[in-house]
């Protein structure tokens, strides 16, 4: 390194190459994680196209509903990005209120998708009762439970926001940022193949 | 990190991403062939989807390595969805 920047004098968090170490892990397990529903999408796909009886999800599920969802996740997004953004221009008091209210559309998000499940198992349809239930359940669960960390790991930084955390460093809101966001994303893909395709 | 980065588009981006979603519903519901239906959904959901990684996830703005790290298990997930695509087209 030819050059020191100030954010390496200033903080004690490694920097590697100028980026810093923390967000080099956050990376590699992000890229853990495109693999691991991978490995699920990829799945779904096989199974449904080996399967001529499959019900199609969009006969079953209210599309509207799930498209408000995304529309939700997508929102929740934005206010994740700009409560960093928030902070990095040094509005702290912003910054916190966009954190609880990204914590507040993960918790709408999952209570849509929890009424979606319940109506779903009303009409008969568990995990265990035909291929479609199985995948379907898989995935929209391991996201949800995604979504769910996501939403414990958003609480905790909007925590630490309002007893007056994040004045100089603002990493932490980045590192749950960048994990919301790769969560949001992945929904992306699952609202097309799941509910459109 | 704290550096200048002047006003980012984050509320174009959102604006559309939630254009791209309606388009995605409406394309949905219209009777087209399979295939191309099929084709124009995953592009706007690629679409979608890079959006968020280069302006949310700052991909755009970041080390380059980053997005080599994100970007090469991407590049896999293309390779095995290619593979699956090209079995159902022998099998059928």
């Amino acid at each position: 390194m030819t050059h020191t920047t100030a954010a390496e004098h200033h903080h004690t968090t490694p920097v590697w190459e100028g980026i810093k170490t923390v967000k080099f892990a956050i990376w590699l397990f992000l890229a853990s994680e495109i693999m691991f529903f991978a490995g699920l999408i990829v799945a779904y796909i096989s199974i449904r196209y080996s399967d001529p009886n499959w019900l199609l999800a969009s006969e079953l599920l209210s599309v509207p509903l799930v498209a408000l969802n995304t529309f939700i996740l997508i929102f929740s997004s934005v206010t994740m990005v700009l409560a960093f953004d928030s902070a990095e221009q040094g509005d702290l008091q912003k910054s916190r209120y966009l954190l609880l209210a990204t914590a507040i559309l993960g918790i709408v998000f999952l209570s849509i998708q929890g009424f979606e499940w319940s109506d779903l198992m009303h009409e008969g349809i568990q995990a265990s009762t035909n291929l479609f239930g199985s995948t379907f359940y898989t995935l929209t669960g391991f996201h949800g439970a995604h979504v769910a960390i996501g939403v414990i790991w958003v609480l905790s930084v909007t925590a630490k926001a309002f007893r007056g955390g994040y004045a100089e460093d603002h990493l932490g809101i980045e590192l749950a940022g960048l994990y919301w966001h790769f969560v949001d994303l992945v929904w992306i893909i699952l609202f097309t193949i799941i509910y459109l395709i | 990190m704290a550096k200048e980065h002047g006003k980012r588009p984050y509320i174009r981006v959102f604006v559309g991403l939630a254009v791209l979603t309606a388009i995605e519903v409406a394309v949905a519901g219209l009777a087209l062939d399979d295939a191309l239906r099929i084709f124009i959904l995953l592009g706007l959901a690629a679409v979608k989807a890079a959006l968020v990684a280069l302006f949310y996830m700052h991909l755009r703005y970041d080390h380059r390595l980053l997005a080599v790290i994100g970007g090469f298990p991407f590049l896999l997930v293309v390779i095995m969805l290619i593979i699956l695509m090209a079995d159902r087209v022998i099998k059928s």
